[in-house]
């Protein structure tokens, strides 16, 4: 046993854990002929059967089973505020695998041939009255029973008085917010609590006009959408889901990482050893101090950092896109360029971290201006 | 057997009476055009179409997330309600009050409900958005829905938080703080923005700690005694009445655009 509690401590860790999820979700959702090839050759879409179910809910199950009767980890499950994560993970990952599931039945049903399992004829309707309310009388009835019984069982969270003066280590935001609050580890609080927020609303108010994919409409159904899907579901499960599991189970005291087997040592040490791009470039590399110019100093920074988010999309217009530039046209394709690039320079910011312990991109501290 | 006659000729009757009809505006729906009358004249109801499309009442299309997050809405008014009957939004009485909420007041588990259905909410409204991508029901017309759903979603997670700082506890305060230190980093109106160094008039900086955007969220410095009020106005009053707005839209628009989506 506590060779798998080992085990599930070392693969939780954030380089682990992201790693195995980014690497594995292309071939979950296949985005590409060729991941598709890959998915149906090691089966992975058999995850999206009842089978698939049944082992996924077993093997979350056993986490927090042994989660339960673990020391450390029964503290912060059990946590009242923690709850409704438990409940996420499990109706996160019940619609996204139900939904999944009658996509690739559509799939089939389009291929051949035949319209989408929830095509009807237009002229053979069913009346709201009775054959609609009374179905949200008993879905209103049963959720209320829900609410009720789960109140009743378990008190809402209360803690002692106010006291500004004794700050809680970790402090954290509310549970909802805490992919945001993991963010900070690698963005400064402007770009991970102003920046990606806004981005974040606009950009999924944006996505309708993004993709302009026509088909899918009205009916689950991925492999006519395959791309957006990919997008959407990495940016949503493993970009906003899974960070905040990270941040809600696996971040103690000072914000250090630690397995859910593993006690919160608030003394744990973290070497602070990562340096900024510029000292890379001039102290590093050139062997000479820092410039006195902000401008000089960072503009290797300004090059990546404008490189990434302006000039390689122009490039990929005249080179690799050029099919869906002339799609899209400038419009649209700079709208999902901008987004497309900001959502995924958080990963890389996250892997430019681990691999080589940047801190910034470009730091002009005089200015609050770190990127 | 005659028994049962009577009823329903009593029910019938009563259908026909000019009481019922006053209020009820059509007879005991028992016919196909009873029926639509029903939906159709009843204020409520009649954000439903009189007829649906058969997928529309399926659980496993819909997952019924969207109508069970305006229930919750609801409940949550309601149970908030009876909460502002006995909640002080004082440092004082604040956290004595929520304790005498669950040891004092008679049927004890209104603010577990609050609470969990406002978790419950964030829910089911993630899960409804999901749902919506997933059906590709964002594409047009409903282009404009899917926006105002998402402003909706950012509505509903700010009442949450709100709502957080109120019981006046550890948790509370220290979730609210850490949440609105972002607010400082905001840029040009955040005194630890990028830019608010250079909002100033010689060398007066117009974007301090005592004038940003963090000090107008808190009324104050840091969480206190003005925060908790701010919070509680926005939280009763302010935001619940931008969230009816939008959810008004919210439900017309889905009316405009075609009803519930669906393949062609």
């Amino acid at each position: 046993m506590n060779y798998i509690k080992n085990l599930i401590d070392f693969l939780s860790a954030p380089t682990i854990s992201f790693t195995l999820l980014t690497v594995a979700f292309p071939f979950i959702f296949p985005p590409t002929d060729w991941f598709e090839k890959k998915n149906k050759q090691w089966g992975i879409y058999k995850l999206w059967t009842n089978k698939g179910a049944f082992w996924i809910f077993i093997s979350v199950t056993f986490f927090f089973v042994i989660g339960y009767f673990d020391p450390y980890f029964n503290l912060t499950m059990t946590k009242p505020d923690n709850i409704p994560i438990i409940l996420m993970i499990y109706s996160m990952i019940f619609v996204i695998w139900l939904g999944m599931k009658k996509a690739y039945n559509n799939d089939a049903r389009l291929d051949r041939g035949e319209k989408p399992e929830e095509w009807n004829d237009p002229d053979d309707k069913v009346l709201v009255w009775p054959d609609l309310v009374y179905i949200e009388l008993i879905a209103l009835i049963l959720f209320m029973v829900f609410l009720i019984v789960w109140s009743i069982l378990i008190g809402a969270p209360l803690e002692e008085p106010a006291n500004p003066a004794a700050t809680p280590n970790p402090s954290k935001a509310p549970w909802y917010f805490l992919g945001l609050q993991e963010m900070l580890v690698y963005f400064d609080p402007w770009i991970a609590g102003i920046i990606f927020p806004i981005f974040i609303i606009v950009g999924m108010m944006a996505i309708p006009y993004m993709d302009i994919n026509k088909k899918g409409d009205g009916y689950y159904s991925f492999k006519e959408r395959r791309v957006g899907y990919f997008i959407f579901m990495y940016g949503w499960v493993v970009l906003w889901v899974f960070l905040i599991v990270i941040g809600t189970f696996f971040r103690g005291p000072n914000w250090n990482f630690f397995g859910p087997f593993e006690w919160w040592d608030p003394h744990k040490v973290e070497p602070l050893t990562n340096i900024n791009l510029s000292e890379y470039v001039w102290v590093k590399l050139l062997n000479k101090g820092l410039p006195s110019s902000i401008f000089a100093r960072e503009a290797v920074g300004f090059a990546a950092v404008i490189g990434y988010l302006f000039i390689m999309p122009l490039l990929l217009a005249k080179t690799k896109l050029k099919n869906l530039f002339e799609h899209y046209g400038p419009v649209r394709y700079s709208t999902l360029m901008l987004f497309g690039l900001t959502m995924f320079a958080l990963p890389i910011k996250m892997y430019l971290r681990w691999l080589f312990n940047l801190k910034y991109i470009i730091a002009i501290p005089e200015w609050f201006f770190n990127i | 057997m005659a028994e049962k006659e009577k009823k329903e000729s009593l029910l019938s009757r009563l259908g026909e009476s000019q009481v019922w009809k006053s209020i009820i505006r059509s007879g005991v729906p028992r016919s196909r055009r009873q029926r639509m009358y029903a939906v159709l004249g009843n204020v409520f109801l009649h954000l439903h179409p009189a007829r649906v499309p058969k997928h529309a009442v399926k659980i496993g299309y819909t997952w019924c997330m969207g109508g069970l997050s305006f229930f919750l809405f609801v409940v949550l008014t309601i149970t908030g309600i009876l909460l502002m009957f006995y909640y002080r939004p004082t440092v004082e009485y604040a956290y004595t009050d929520i304790i005498d909420l669950t040891e004092q007041v008679p049927l004890g588990i209104m603010r577990e409900l609050h609470r969990w259905g406002a978790h419950a909410m964030v829910l089911t409204v993630w899960l409804h958005m999901l749902r919506v991508f997933m059906t590709g029901s964002y594409k047009p017309p409903r282009e404009f829905n899917w926006g105002v759903g998402v402003l909706l979603m950012t509505i509903t997670l700010f009442l949450s938080f709100t709502g957080y700082l109120l019981p006046w506890d550890q948790l509370a305060i220290w979730a609210v703080t850490v949440g609105t230190n972002m607010a400082r980093a905001h840029p040009f109106i955040g005194h630890e923005g990028p830019g608010a160094s250079l909002l100033a008039i010689g060398d007066i900086n117009l974007v301090h700690m005592g004038s940003d955007v963090r000090f107008a969220l808190l009324g104050g410095r840091f969480v206190g005694e003005a925060t908790l009020l701010r919070f509680y106005v926005l939280h009763c009053i302010a935001v619940p009445f931008v969230a009816m707005i939008f959810m008004a839209v919210h439900f017309w628009r889905i009316r405009k655009d075609g009803g519930i989506s669906g393949p062609l």
